[in-house]
């Protein structure tokens, strides 16, 4: 099982079980689970630097739009193109389906993001 | 309304060789069309746009019939919250049809005296409605006044050389308009708590009142249809730290004969004509969002603006203390017309009774349903007020499925979802040209649908069953947006 | 409170008694018990009281009497044209004008089809791929269209807009602009056009967001923008082309001129001049920019009989789930004006718009011919085309002001003045050979002026 961390915003960096300084970046279930169909992503372009912390798209469903915040800092080396074509993928296994791949320039920044437990809690909190 | 829907586009109706217009001298034209020809072949066009072809009768026939799709005042009740729904009287639309319909923006002022006088009147009724020095018609739509609005505020505190007011205030139950005008005018906005009566937290907001504040927005009666009772204490609180107050005239209705916006302390203010002056909203539009300031204010009104010169004759001025300009001219002319005659056939006595009546209204119709639907905020509303959803909350039965039951029942629905308050909210507004008897069927259809929840919960949630069109896929719609009849043919 | 005795209050007394006995209180008063005392408002309304239909009547047909209709030679962005008599009968149907903005497609399918339509004509004529549901007018439209630009391209806060494009209009961008810490520049004209040089070394300073010209533009002249999109495109910026909506029927189209959003003013589509509105601002795109467009649009999709529905889409763009994110605040926009435009549109097909700007292009030629012979005026630009507008300039010791003047006197609008002594001059089909004859001989009569 690869590691993975948390934005309180909801996104998470699941990390390359092959190369560490890789992280796959989505949204988490509970955000799908929210926003309901999702129609759009907005997504940055391939060599697009993102920052830790700073919006790097956003995404749609029908009711509802929220931007994507990065959990970490580094250059876009991919981005997930089946979500051009089918954003709903997202819906059926959002870890599976992550946005953009970013090689990440200081992966100490890892350590300020929520783990599992933690972003567990801030969902049940959310929920009442 | 229909029962069956009436699906054509126009597009549909096109055959070559067919057309609905005659021109008064078409040799001139075509002989026009062969100058064209001459200019040089890259300015003109490649090939001709697809426009439908159709004769006069065809295009009768198919807006007749598409009109029978939709729903209006005139159709029925629409006790949509925080529109103001209230009856478009006729004689407004057969004064405003011929009023003024040739004149030309740019004539001179000599020419359009009585045009313009229209613009001054109104704009003097106004004044005196709300408690303000002057208005200016020009802003297009509410939001437009709200924005337009934003923009004195800043041009007020730019000269004064105040240039660090860069936040503005707005409580978390106002308009989505209200923030979204504020970042348009270039401001960051800073939410304000509700207490659980909905109304301002005074505290809260006194802990965010610093120099940094350009303003508060606020609506009064707020979003939830309570009256703000601390406005005074607000007013004084806003003005100590040298912050403007910031009147949102969507919910101006029940004020009418009660209250005034400039008495209240609010230094600027906007009013929907097409809510509370009764001009039609025509789907969408044109509405027009006039903006009122107090004494002291007047120079940053946008250009341009309808002066009276010692003579008594009017005329169009433009100044640099001017906020900017937001129209073209002078906005949605004719909407003036159509307000003018409507605060005129109340005169002002008239005017006095349509606060309490729509007051009156949406008590009744609260007080007659407060058993069976959850009202998160007692006592005495104004002219709306906010249930969250059905008391019973076993049913299932959402905000949205007593929306479409409620269009099976010939009414439109309230406004739902919203404020963002409640989970379930479901607005509702009545006005006061609603009479009891519409306001008892409206009463029944809602205690049934509650009725019908408990019993029958998988009926309701399958609703509308009668109307032309049933649940339409909004995913699809948004998924792969089909936008043009080109895009239909694809 | 009394009884109310007026045909818009549905009220009786015996209503009133019992409605107020539900709500548990005894006067209507009580249920503004929560008002202080300081802001209750019992001063009168400086008002006139109130009138009956044909007091109204009156007091509008006196007013109306202040006004003097001219035979219109003025454009500048608002023309006077020909409208059908079908339009004003339908557009009175109430279905249309008394219903709200069509949040329950279920039964608002005779507003969201006409939006449909619209949005198809208007893409039809500028040539791009998403038109929005409306903006308020030609200004605020291209405002918009600034602000999309600028949205589009996150850090990129320059905008250059051409001399030629509408004053009116320039003001209302540049207001725009100054709230949200976008500069606008402006591109300098030579000879009546977008002077290209300019363009190339503003362009090259870098960090330019949009340029946004016009056609025809504010002289009426019909600028050749070949190559000005891929100077715009290689400098990363948009191209954003204000267009009068009539005369594409016959003009190359902002899409063909490589343009990314054509915006600007719908009137000419038969709207009447109603001193100023409402008229009908359009904004479209090419489909890349879709979701960056403000306002509402409309969408075809199925419903659950697998009939064809249309619906408001791609909401989550605005103002009501975006709040303060939202990149646009508008909500209303000219809704009913849309339908106008559609059945016009309709009714001319595209023979009958072509025919619109035949008979304005040669009325124009007709008049400007004439004028040029009285000698006391000229064109500003002869050698540049023109459709139905043209600039001129009176020749020495005569001035644009007098000549409006004189001509306002013999029932005539003669144009609109330019700078300080031009004259901006349009004709349509509604300007036949006698009202261009009683022009001519306004001009013949004008007197030099004592300088």
């Amino acid at each position: 099982m690869s590691k993975i961390y948390f934005l309180p915003s909801h996104e998470y960096a699941r990390i390359d079980e092959q190369n560490p300084d890789i992280a796959y970046v989505g949204i988490t279930p509970y955000a799908a689970s929210q926003l309901g169909n999702v129609v759009y992503v907005d997504m940055p372009e391939a060599d697009d630097d993102v920052v830790a912390g700073e919006e790097f798209g956003a995404i749609e469903s029908v009711k509802a739009a929220s931007d994507l915040f990065s959990p970490v800092s580094g250059a876009v080396i991919e981005i997930n193109e089946h979500l051009l074509d089918n954003p709903r993928l997202i819906n059926q296994d959002p870890i599976e389906n992550w946005i953009i791949k970013v090689q990440m320039s200081d992966s100490s920044e890892l350590e300020k993001l929520l783990d599992a437990e933690a972003y567990d809690a801030l969902c049940k909190s959310e929920k009442h | 309304m229909n029962t069956q829907l009436y699906d054509k586009l126009i597009f549909e109706l096109s055959r070559p060789g067919c057309r609905g217009y005659a021109l008064p001298d078409e040799n001139r034209a075509d002989e026009g069309l062969g100058d064209i020809k001459t200019l040089p072949e890259q300015l003109l066009r490649e090939s001709e746009p697809e426009l439908p072809r159709v004769d006069e009768p065809t295009l009768v026939r198919h807006y007749t019939n598409s009109s029978t799709n939709n729903f209006g005042v005139d159709t029925g009740f629409y006790p949509l919250g925080s529109c103001t729904m209230k009856y478009n009287p006729k004689i407004n639309e057969e004064l405003a049809a011929g009023f003024a319909s040739e004149l030309h923006p740019l004539q001179p002022a000599d020419t359009v005296q009585g045009a313009l006088e229209v613009y001054w009147r109104l704009q003097k009724a106004l004044s005196t409605i709300g408690g303000m020095a002057e208005f200016t018609l020009n802003p297009h739509a509410g939001a437009q006044g709200e924005l337009t609005g934003l923009m004195v505020i800043k041009s007020y505190h730019n000269s004064r050389e105040d240039y660090g007011r860069t936040r503005i205030l707005v409580p978390d139950s106002a308009h989505g308009t209200n923030p979204a005008s504020a970042a348009c005018a270039g401001y960051e906005v800073v939410e304000v708590h509700s207490m659980p009566d909905g109304t301002v937290d005074v505290e809260d907001l006194k802990s965010k009142l610093d120099s940094s504040v350009a303003a508060l927005m606020m609506t009064n009666p707020n979003t939830v249809g309570m009256f703000e009772r601390n406005i005074p204490v607000i007013a004084e609180a806003v003005h100590a730290v040298g912050a403007l107050l910031y009147y949102d005239g969507a919910n101006l209705n029940p004020l009418l004969g009660v209250a005034r916006p400039g008495d209240m302390g609010f230094d600027v203010m906007h009013i929907n004509l097409h809510k509370t002056f009764a001009t039609p909203h025509g789907g969408g539009g044109p509405g027009a969002g006039p903006v009122g300031v107090r004494a002291g204010l007047e120079q940053f009104l946008p250009n341009p603006r309808v002066l009276q010169a010692p003579d008594g004759t009017l005329y169009v001025n433009e100044q640099d203390s001017a906020c900017g300009r937001v129209s073209a001219w002078l906005g949605n002319y004719t909407v003036f017309v159509k307000a003018l005659a409507y605060i005129y056939t109340l005169g002002a006595c008239g005017l006095r009774y349509v606060g309490p009546l729509a007051t009156l209204n949406a008590n009744y119709i609260m007080h007659s349903l407060c058993d069976l639907y959850e009202l998160p905020i007692p006592g005495p509303c104004k002219h709306e007020f906010v249930f969250d959803g059905l008391k019973d909350k076993s049913t299932g039965v959402t905000t949205l499925n007593i929306a479409k039951a409620l269009l099976d029942c010939g009414f439109h629905a309230p406004t739902i979802y919203f404020p963002l308050l409640f989970h379930e909210s479901l607005m509702i507004e009545p006005t006061e040209t609603e009479s009891r008897r519409t306001l008892d069927d409206f009463i029944s259809a809602m205690r049934d649908i509650a009725g019908r929840a408990a019993s029958e919960p998988d009926s309701v949630r399958t609703e509308p069953h009668h109307t032309p069109v049933r649940h339409p896929d909004d995913t699809e719609a948004a998924l792969h947006p089909r936008l043009t009849w080109s895009d239909l043919k694809c | 409170m009394d009884t109310p005795s007026h045909p818009y209050f549905p009220h009786t007394a015996e209503d009133i008694a019992a409605m107020l006995e539900r709500c548990g209180v005894k006067t209507v008063e009580e249920l503004y018990s929560d008002v202080p005392d300081s802001v209750l408002f019992r001063g009168h309304y400086e008002l006139p009281s109130a009138m009956s239909e044909s007091e109204l009547r009156r007091f509008f047909k006196q007013l109306a009497r202040k006004d003097r209709e001219l035979i219109c030679f003025a454009g500048a962005g608002f023309y006077q044209h020909y409208t059908p008599a079908v339009i004003p009968a339908l557009l009175s149907r109430s279905e249309f004008y008394t219903a709200y903005t069509p949040y329950q497609p279920e039964i608002s399918q005779g507003t969201l089809q006409y939006i449909f339509e619209y949005q198809s004509i208007m893409c039809a004529l500028t040539g791009m791929d998403v038109c929005n549901a409306s903006m308020y007018d030609g200004s605020t439209a291209t405002a918009e269209a600034m602000m999309m630009a600028v949205n589009s391209l996150k850090r990129r806060r320059r905008v250059l807009i051409s001399a030629t494009v509408n004053p009116l209009v320039a003001q209302v961008v540049n207001t725009y602009a100054s709230y949200n810490n976008v500069t606008v520049e402006v591109l300098p004209e030579k000879d009546g056009i977008t002077d290209r040089e300019a363009l190339r070394s503003m362009l090259g300073a870098g960090d330019v967001a949009a340029v946004i010209v016009a056609t025809p533009n504010y002289f009426g002249i019909l600028e050749d923008y070949t190559g000005l999109a891929d100077e715009v495109h290689a400098a990363k910026a948009l191209l954003i082309m204000n267009a009068h909506a009539t005369t594409l029927s016959v003009l190359r189209t902002p899409a063909d001129w490589g343009a990314d959003i054509a915006c600007g003013e719908a009137q000419s589509l038969g709207l009447p001049l109603n001193y100023g509105g409402p008229y009908l601002g359009y904004l479209s795109c090419r489909r890349q920019f879709m979701r960056k467009m403000p306002g509402r649009i409309v969408g075809a999709t199925t419903d659950d009989r697998g009939q064809r529905v249309f619906v408001l889409t791609l909401q989550a763009r605005e103002q009501h789930i975006r709040r303060e994110k939202a990149t646009s605040n508008i909500c209303s926009n000219q809704g009913i004006m849309t339908l106008h435009a559609v059945m016009y549109a309709s009714l001319m097909g595209p023979e009958g718009l072509r025919r619109v700007n035949g008979a304005g292009a040669s009325g124009m030629r007709r008049l400007a011919a004439e004028l040029c012979l009285t000698g006391k005026m000229r064109l500003k630009y002869p050698d540049r085309p023109y459709l139905n507008e043209a600039l001129f300039e009176m020749a020495d010791g005569y001035s644009a002001d007098t000549l409006i003047n004189e001509a306002a006197r013999a029932g005539i609008l003669a144009g609109v003045r330019v700078g300080l002594n031009g004259l901006l001059v349009a004709v349509t089909e509604q300007q036949n050979e006698e009202d261009i004859k009683a022009y001519i001989k306004v001009v013949n009569s004008l007197k030099k002026e004592n300088s």
